[in-house]
């Protein structure tokens, strides 16, 4: 049998050693109505033909090329080094335990100590966590801290969230007991003039994803203002590439910026796993739900690292935790940090400005053909944009007939947006692959 | 061994990697946003070539235990074998490359993955429906919950508190608090099961559910569990399963038949998912029968053949995260069901047993323990019968220094100076006679040098740190000089 | 110099006039091992007996502070902020934590005797 280490010879020895006849003896306080014998599964197959099954699996889905990829929501095909899985497929980091040893874990602790600082970095915040599962909870924990450091017990989502957040944090906010608010947006993006009047000393934290949903740019720094003059945080859901170019929250002041990482080199994987990042500033440190690592040092000085600041995490704190988070995704966060160290600034930089020029272009070209028209002609975008167009599930099947996978059907969530494709352009979508799409559709 | 952080190794001239051109107009950020709103400064990420990039996350890599190297008798966490070819199945690009936004139709391979896993599991927990939306095991106990919450309310029954036993892990009670339950501990009887006397005391009406292992975290069978299910049904109440400990269980007997109405299952524990260095795991969720209107949405569905996600659920608690899953988790998870089949999922419990007990019969003498055997697949020992005032932290950095990972320590808190031990079913005779040995040698220390003692770890890269300092003036990330 | 008081959740309290000043027991400082932070009311803050008013942590335990007594917080020990070790060192002088302008009367504290023998049944 695959993976067991034991030889009949081994069974009886230990059985012997123990001093029983046989495993009943190991068995005996099972109630016996309770025994079953065996389970109502087939017999294991050999390596061969396991992972002939999981092929044949495979080979029933239809993969469309990176190149071909023009759909986003949330998950995006971008170019990942072949450094990030060289370093995440090593034994040393993907079959370790979680480094609450420090002495025998001070390669993940150290990495840990690096994602936290690329991502406080990225986001121009003063701390960040080890992770969270991803977008989506993230911004639910975010919420959940708001509501705990102001003592409110409302929180303000403007304009257009992942829907799928959106719907997460509502499944948080049921059992931590607060409200969540919707301020709908006009033209696509939230009019900050307009969320002054929502906004009250009921209301802990004013939530927005930057870019939005749709591609959109909102304005960052007016949201957070408003929000901080009825004493409310200002949560930030960011685009990780997307901090290469446009401020970073810590520039306009937000409280906590949150976000999906999967664009930090992680495969789509049919939605996970991916991570979520988390970061805040110092003040808010101790409202942080999930590992940090800290610098310590040994009796002669030296320098390492080690899971710190563990009475606020449920091991601990049990029902006053901050959350209930144990295991994270640790291993996504190293994918994470890998891409980061390897892209540096310039590279980030210039991935962001790639897909910029190459979205933008596409739009131009896409938005001249009949039957297609920006949804929200003067909201600014960066790599991903909303088109209206005619029929959009005849187009979909045509672009999908040539091995295209067009943009995402909006009007799926939002009736009001019902006909608006949303197009993502990334690095790997090269001129080319922008002539197939525009022939496409014309 | 030291390695400086990335950041310190980054030089600030180094060019960057690489990339494609845009080959199209450059559009600048300046040309389409005011400058209020672009970075004003760089984000300062380290800067170094892939040949300094690799070494330096390979020595990182050197400085650390795992699987792959060392014996992890971690209680509670089942440390087994990770399959290598595990991860070649969720590397194929026909799962890696799958958009979750693709048209059903062209992911009928993933659907029916998640399908199959889903029956699997259900077979070997004794449960009716599953979800595979949760990402680790404290996400599923909080899903879980909210299911047994959203049963109770469409009946119009308020449920205010959660029973948990003053033995259960962490997540428990902070799984239930987030939901907004009041969680009410369950003491232990001397034999670390559950005390069916105060269980009785504290079941009444505002009982929503009461969260069990079983095997319980002293490694030891709740043999009245049948009783504990009528008492907790007898009130209305729910019995949820916590599956950390399932590895003891594989075809031997089914916590759905036990009585319990959800379970969690952690498969990077059980089904040998990686542990990552702390994730990514999933926490599939399943239930009986009553529950599954409240299942999250989407769930699977199986038609003629066909498959497709089923977002009909109108009772449904709704998205506990973003998609569908830690999907490529769930494909590592029935590639190892494939492998060891119904059968070899049941001999992978009862060899977990067996070397639990063997290894429980060798330290015998060596460590105090408070429960008599037999064990299921794990134990707790006591190391308070250790001399001049060695404790368990000791004991575990003694182990550290010999090549072992440490045991669980102080955990559950109703064992003082608590060891738990769980050797799991991939460990060979061999390593568990050098793990007594390891353990004997750190005794007679105790004995004799305990002075040594409490100097280990000496031949890892750092000895003991000052947890205390770190905690008291947190230094949380790597900051430039005030020069740079 | 009024006598010390305390509560079972291992809480001191000596109060002078109408004011007490409020600390942790030296049982409780040794069980928690080193304090690394407190998390403690702002001065204006009301406490009510029973009703937690802060937190103490140290590495590896959380534990809620409770108020022996009714009334609002005039002083906060800023010193531990710096130097939380001062609860360890000295939890009965310079380890204090917070100054309170009682309201009502104290209801329910143990004495010294009563404390001790408390704390020997917990244990």
């Amino acid at each position: 049998m695959p993976y067991l280490v034991h030889s009949p010879e081994d069974r009886s020895e230990m059985l012997a050693a123990i001093g029983v006849e046989s495993m009943e003896a190991l068995l005996s306080d099972i109630p016996a109505r309770l025994r079953i014998q065996g389970l109502d599964l087939p017999a294991g197959l050999s390596e061969a033909e396991a992972m002939g099954r999981i092929r044949a699996l495979a080979a029933r889905n239809r993969t469309f090329e990176d190149r071909l990829t023009f759909r986003g929501g949330g998950v995006y095909r971008r170019f990942i080094p072949a450094a990030v899985a060289a370093v995440t497929s090593k034994g040393e980091f993907y079959t370790a335990y979680t480094p609450y040893q420090p002495e025998a874990s001070q390669g993940w602790l150290q990495a840990i100590f690096e994602f936290q600082t690329m991502i406080a970095e990225l986001t121009g915040m003063d701390v960040a966590n080890a992770s969270l599962y991803d977008g989506a909870t993230a911004v639910a924990e975010a919420a959940m801290m708001a509501v705990v450091q102001t003592g409110r017990d409302k929180v303000l989502v403007a304009g257009y969230l992942h829907p799928e957040y959106e719907e997460t944090l509502r499944g948080f906010a049921k059992g931590r007991k607060f409200h969540v608010l919707h301020h709908p947006s006009s033209a696509g993006v939230v009019d900050p003039g307009s969320i002054e009047k929502e906004l009250h000393e009921g209301i802990a934290a004013v939530i927005f994803q930057q870019p939005n949903f749709l591609g959109l740019v909102e304005d960052a720094a007016a949201l957070t203002a408003a929000a901080h003059t009825h004493g409310a945080l200002a949560i930030a859901c960011v685009d990780p590439i997307s901090l290469a170019v446009l401020a970073a929250p810590g520039e306009y002041g937000a409280d906590i910026a949150v976000g999906e990482g999967q664009q930090l080199g992680l495969s789509p994987s049919f939605g996970g796993p991916h991570v979520g990042f988390m970061a805040c500033r110092a003040e808010l440190v101790r409202r942080l739900p999930g590992r940090l690592v800290g610098q310590a040092f040994d009796h002669q000085e030296r320098r390492g690292y080690v899971l710190t600041l563990q009475a606020r995490e449920q091991h601990i704190r049990r029902e006053k935790a901050t959350s209930n988070i144990c295991t994270n995704h640790a291993l996504c966060a190293l994918a994470a940090t890998v891409y980061l160290a390897y892209m540096g600034p310039d590279g980030l930089r210039s991935v962001a400005g790639t897909s910029l020029s190459r979205a933008h272009h596409l739009s131009e070209r896409l938005a001249a053909l009949p039957g297609f028209s920006p949804a929200f002609p003067r909201a600014s975008f960066l790599s991903e944009f909303p088109l209206r167009v005619d029929q959009p599930e005849a187009l979909l099947s045509r672009l999908s007939e040539r091995g295209i996978l067009g943009g995402l059907d909006a009007g799926r969530w939002f009736p009001e947006l019902a006909g608006v494709l949303l197009f993502c352009c990334t690095e790997l979508n090269d001129p080319g692959a922008l002539d197939e799409l525009v022939e496409a559709c014309s | 061994m030291t390695e400086p952080l990335a950041f310190e190794k980054s030089r600030a001239s180094l060019p960057g990697p690489r990339l494609p051109a845009a080959g199209v107009p450059e559009v600048a950020p300046a040309d389409i946003l005011p400058a209020g709103a672009l970075r004003s400064t760089p984000p300062r990420l380290p800067r170094l070539s892939e040949p300094e990039l690799m070494r330096h996350y390979s020595r990182l890599g050197a400085m650390n235990y795992s699987i792959s190297k060392n014996f992890y008798p971690l209680g509670s966490c089942t440390m087994k074998y990770n399959p290598v070819v595990n991860e070649v199945a969720a590397s194929l690009p026909g799962f890696a490359w799958l958009h979750p936004y693709q048209p059903e139709d062209t992911v009928q391979g993933a659907l029916e993955l998640m399908w199959d896993l889903e029956q699997a599991l259900c077979a070997v927990v004794g449960m009716d429906r599953m979800s595979l939306q949760p990402a680790a095991g404290a996400h599923g106990e909080w899903t879980g919950l909210r299911m047994i919450q959203a049963y109770h309310e469409d009946r119009g029954d308020e449920r205010t508190e959660v029973l948990v036993p003053d033995s259960a892990h962490g997540t428990n009670p902070a799984s239930a608090a987030l939901c907004g339950f009041r969680v009410v501990e369950v003491k232990s009887a001397p034999d670390g099961r559950v005390s069916l006397p105060d269980l009785e005391g504290k079941l009444n009406e505002r009982t929503a559910a009461i969260m069990l292992t079983n095997p319980n975290t002293v490694g030891t069978f709740e043999e009245e569990i049948l009783e504990i299910a009528e008492m907790v049904h007898a009130v209305g109440a729910k019995l949820y399963y916590d599956g950390a400990n399932l590895n003891a269980l594989m075809g031997i007997c089914r916590p759905g038949d036990m009585g319990f109405d959800v379970v969690h299952l952690n498969l990077h524990k059980t089904f040998t998912t990686p542990h990552g260095g702390g994730g990514p795991g999933a926490g599939p969720v399943g239930v009986k029968h009553e529950l599954e209107p409240f299942l999250p949405r989407p769930t699977v569905r199986k038609e003629n053949g066909h498959y497709r996600f089923d977002q009909e659920r109108p009772k449904s608690i709704g998205r506990v995260r973003s998609f569908y899953g830690n999907f490529g988790m769930l494909v590592r998870a029935l590639t190892y069901i494939l492998a060891m089949g119904g059968d070899g999922l049941s001999q992978a419990s009862l060899d977990a047993v067996l070397a639990a007990n063997y290894l429980r019969s060798r330290l015998d003498g060596l460590l105090e323990f408070p429960q008599p055997p037999p064990c299921k697949h794990e134990f707790v020992a006591s190391a308070r019968s250790l001399p001049n005032g060695i404790k368990a932290l000791d004991l575990a950095k003694g182990l550290l220094e010999r090549g072992f990972y440490a045991p669980t320590i102080y955990f559950p808190l109703i064992v003082p100076e608590a060891v738990m031990v769980e050797p799991t079913e991939t460990e060979s005779k061999a390593t568990l006679d050098a793990f007594t040995e390891a353990v004997a040698e750190i005794v007679r220390l105790a004995q004799s040098e305990p002075d040594r003692l409490r100097e280990e770890p000496t031949s890892l890269p750092v000895g003991r740190l000052d947890e205390v300092a770190a905690a008291r003036n947190p230094v949380l990330r790597w900051s430039p000089r005030a020069a740079d | 110099m009024a006598e010390r008081k305390y509560t079972a959740t291992h809480e001191w309290i000596v109060i002078d006039g109408g004011r007490a000043t409020i600390g942790i027991t030296d049982f409780a400082q040794a069980q928690l091992g080193d304090v690394v932070f407190l998390e403690l009311p702002k001065t204006g803050a009301k406490v009510a007996p029973g009703e937690a008013f802060g937190v103490i942590e140290s590495v590896k335990a959380a534990s809620d502070l409770y108020a022996p007594v009714a009334g609002s917080v005039v002083e906060v020990n800023e010193r531990l902020v710096q130097n939380p070790e001062l609860v360890n060192k000295d939890p009965y002088g310079e380890g204090w934590l917070l100054k309170v302008e009682v309201e009502g009367e104290p209801q329910g504290l143990l004495t010294e005797a009563e404390y001790k023998a408390d704390a020997k049944a917990e244990h």
